[in-house]
């Protein structure tokens, strides 16, 4: 079994609640999970400003999910996004080995604010 | 006095003054390797105020980096966090 590292960003259409929108995020957390990923790690940005309009909405949700995953899995995925009309826009890249090690030091630096807060 | 001297010395033609500045890819004298497409202010310095990416002549950076830059600028302007045309971004 081959497992590679992903890491995937989201863009929920901004006409959704708060309540709608963790639902979205926790829709697609699910899906993963039953395919057998493992989260790693995961972001909420919120609401934030695109640089041009995506389907004449100036605003949106980013999400962002780092997971450990088989291939096959990202096709399952991206169908999944391209099928739900609450996501306007996704990206889903394989994290190369600085990509990772970057990651994990982002991770740590948010979890020790974490701890001072 | 001899020195008072040495101080006023002017020059019939100006001396050049671009000595020129040896460029360097900064990524690799500060040690990055990874170059995140979701901090679109530091991606921002290898843009002009149209938003195209800034040629390697002018940055100075290593052709392997620049390729990381393209790759992050192409992945930052996907997701909405760089604008693909624009004017008058700086």
């Amino acid at each position: 079994m081959s497992m590679n590292q992903y890491e995937t960003v989201f863009i929920l259409t901004p006409v959704l609640s708060d309540v709608q929108m963790k639902e979205a995020v926790e829709k697609f957390k699910a899906l993963l999970v039953e395919e057998g990923a493992e989260i790693i790690n995961e972001e909420n940005w919120g609401l934030k400003k695109l640089a041009y309009p995506i389907q004449k909405k100036s605003t949106g949700f980013y999400q962002l999910i780092e997971f450990n995953a088989e291939p096959s899995v990202i096709e399952k995925l991206e169908i999944n996004f391209r099928r739900d009309e609450r996501i306007i826009r996704f990206l889903t890249f394989r994290m190369d080995k600085y990509a990772a090690e970057y990651a994990a030091k982002r991770r740590s630096v948010k979890s020790t604010k974490k701890e001072e807060n | 006095m001899a020195q008072q001297n040495q101080s006023e010395i002017r020059y019939l033609t100006p001396p050049s003054v671009d000595v020129k500045k040896k460029k360097y890819c900064r990524f690799k004298k500060s040690g990055i390797r990874y170059i995140d497409y979701k901090d679109p202010e530091f991606l921002k310095k290898f843009l002009n105020e149209q938003g195209k990416i800034l040629p390697r002549r002018i940055t100075g950076t290593s052709l392997k980096f620049q390729r990381r830059i393209a790759q992050a600028v192409k992945r930052a302007r996907h997701l909405a966090l760089l604008p693909y045309v624009t004017d008058m971004m700086k």
